[in-house]
């Protein structure tokens, strides 16, 4: 028997979402710093704007849902996956203001899959876009790669028990430190270390292959939010294109590689134990899948003999299947290039790398590196059973961090995501195809926003329908926030209507 | 004799009718759409110069937008030179028309979707972009504003 939720865990999920809310307002104030410096009036009214308005809100909820109660696990998973429901319209209101979004929709689509690290694109006149509001752009990816919540726990929230349970619910379910708060600040220490590094390694190699000293920083600083958080935007309509650098290419292909590795192994990596790197269940199931995948690319593009030499091959076939691997979503190519230049088996090779995404506990989305490797480990172990004496007992471990024993509880969650995703692709592919879409063009689509990568084959336009940008604006939510918080806002909805009392 | 004169001129037109094609102003989604037939051959791209003219030794890369998308142009440094606004939030770019070969996946340059300029024409030169503070959004802050003020005061004053 369903039961009714109470006011009370209303008031729970109200209270807590407000303090969300009033943090993310917070984070306007940088926007608005950026466009007071270069002087741009009307973008800093905008944040101004959607300050006010995310205070207002933030405000109300906190002061009519006051509530002294923790939060249990239902609570946790419902203000988080609301939060970035909220996060994405409150985001969308100041790039709405800007007049670079055809309506309000396509502000929201950009917003969400700015904080969802996705990277797929619907604003207009790019090139003109200022700087206050490209910065948010850029930031917004940032903060849902840290994790919106992760942005809460470090500086809002009090209590820990409550913590943990939106953490899990941001799909971070890592424990760095034995702190949920102390991991949260440990993503930042991080994050902002490479920040620094990543903008002024992207800095000097713009200004060394001809860019103005404050373009060539401030391109750096967004490039390096996009690429770590593994998003995929940038500050120019060509993508990384625009650059027409190798050197960049490089530095790019660095920074999104180590946003797409396990938080964890960065701890490991700071704290001085490197082995970890090769030992890890995740790096070698990374390095097989790249493999895999670039061996496909590249007998694809090799069969349509389109890039001249090496150099080509590498710039396009391999930097487009990185950035799709990592979840980033860079592009040194044409959207419709996909499609009148790469072959089908290229095209599926792509497909396949954006399916598998990157590590767990990283900015990256999809089905990730580590059940990847635990659903072929325990295939590995069922066919060794099945090979060896009946009475031969079979117990397989593997490393992550630490020995683990490979329990069927643990293939069996790998498992399930794997199958929510898999489902998640095909029906965001017939969504597509049912707008008239190919199939093959659909299914790229989908994937890529299901997966929070970003890369397209020109799908993902202005003119597309409104249906389908709900469609995958649904696709980069839920795979952003993998399920589960998702199920149980769901299952909370269901309970309102059809509880009993 | 007039007949012949007929026949070569009507010749030399149907001649000269792919330059002219070729002549006209392309977009990049035209460009892309018809890419093989026009690989390695001369056309004629005009548009807006965007963000910064990248000085590489004796050449530059030049980003010129037209109607849907931008493409990278490889010139050289004194052409380069005549370019004197770029496209921004704060000014429009110098509209240009450049003549030059296109490459569909450029070998001497990783496999870009390029044009290596051969000759550049100036259109129009750029402009700043009127800077005017929106009179309607900053009325609705001090209207919100207000509002956020009047509501603080109404929910501390029910708290005490």
């Amino acid at each position: 028997m369903i039961l009714k939720p109470r006011l009370e865990d209303l008031k729970i999920i109200g209270y807590y979402l407000g303090k969300i809310i009033l943090g993310l307002a917070l984070t306007m104030t940088v926007p608005i710093a950026i466009g007071l410096g270069f002087g741009e009036i009307n973008p800093t009214l905008d944040f101004v704007l959607g300050i006010i308005i995310s205070t207002i809100c933030g405000y109300l909820l906190t002061v009519f849902c006051f509530t002294e109660k923790d939060m249990n696990w239902m609570h946790g998973m419902i203000v988080v996956s609301l939060a970035w429901l909220a996060a994405m319209v409150l985001g969308a209101i100041p790039l709405y203001l800007s007049g670079h979004w055809k309506s309000f929709l396509d502000a929201c689509f950009d917003a969400m899959s700015g904080l969802a690290t996705t990277g797929l694109v619907l604003v207009q006149d790019l090139d003109h876009l200022s700087y206050a509001h490209n910065f948010w752009r850029h930031f917004i990816m940032f903060i849902g790669g840290q994790g919106v919540v992760v942005v809460a726990l470090s500086f809002f929230v009090k209590g820990m028990s409550g913590a943990f349970k939106m953490y899990v619910g941001e799909a971070r379910d890592e424990r760095i430190l034995p702190n949920v708060i102390n991991t949260a600040r440990f993503i930042w220490i991080v994050s902002l270390t490479y920040l620094v590094l990543g903008t002024l390694a992207l800095g000097l190699v713009g200004i060394w292959e001809g860019m103005r000293p404050m373009n060539a920083f401030f391109h750096g600083v967004c490039n390096f939010m996009a690429a770590f958080d593994t998003g995929g935007f940038t500050p120019q309509s060509q993508n990384i294109l625009y650059y027409h650098s190798f050197l960049y290419e490089i530095v790019t292909i660095m920074i999104m590689i180590l946003g797409a590795i396990n938080f964890k192994l960065h701890y490991h990596i700071w704290t001085g134990n490197r082995k970890e790197v090769f030992k890890n269940i995740e790096t070698v199931t990374l390095f097989i899948t790249v493999m895999v995948t670039f061996g496909i690319v590249a007998v694809g593009l090799t069969q349509v003999g389109i890039y001249p030499n090496a150099e080509g091959l590498f710039r396009k076939g391999f930097y487009q299947l990185i950035s799709g691997h990592t979840g980033t979503g860079f592009q040194t190519l044409y959207d419709q290039q996909f499609m009148s230049d790469w072959n089908h088996l290229a095209i599926v090779g792509v497909i396949i790398a954006m399916a598998l995404g990157g590590a767990v506990c990283s900015t990256t989305g999809a089905i990730k590196m580590l059940r990847v490797g635990v659903i072929f480990t325990a295939l590995g172990e069922d066919i060794k059973r099945i090979i060896m004496p009946e009475k031969a007992i079979v117990v397989k471990k593997f490393h992550h961090i630490k020995e683990i024993f490979l329990e069927d509880k643990l293939a069996r969650s790998a498992l399930m995501i794997t199958l929510c995703y898999l489902v998640l692709y095909i029906l965001g592919a017939f969504a597509g195809t049912f707008y008239g879409y190919p199939f093959l063009d659909s299914l790229f689509e989908s994937t890529s926003a299901a997966a929070n990568v970003g890369l397209t084959c020109g799908v993902t336009s202005v003119g597309m329908p409104n249906g389908l940008k709900v469609v995958y604006i649904f696709q980069m939510w839920a795979g952003r926030l993998e399920f589960l918080s998702i199920f149980t806002l769901l299952g909370f909805l269901f309970a309102v209507f059809k509880g009993k009392k | 004799m007039r007949k012949n004169i007929l026949q070569i001129s009507g010749f030399l037109a149907l001649m000269m009718l792919p330059i002219a094609l070729y002549a006209q102003p392309l977009s990049v989604a035209e460009i892309i759409k018809n890419v093989k037939s026009f690989d390695g051959k001369t056309i004629t791209f005009e548009g807006e110069v965007i963000g910064d003219v990248m000085r590489r030794g004796n050449f530059a890369w030049v980003n010129v937008y037209n109607y849907d998308d931008a493409l990278g142009v490889w010139m050289s440094a004194s052409l380069a030179a005549g370019i004197d606004h770029t496209g921004s939030h704060r000014e429009t770019g110098d509209k240009i028309e450049v003549v030059g070969v296109f490459h569909r996946a450029c070998p001497e340059h990783g496999g870009d979707m390029d044009l290596h300029a051969q000759g550049l024409r100036r259109i129009s030169c750029g402009t700043l972009i009127p800077n005017v503070p929106s009179r309607k959004k900053r009325n609705f802050i001090i209207f919100l504003l207000g509002a956020f003020i009047v509501l603080w005061i109404f929910t501390r004053s029910k708290r005490s």
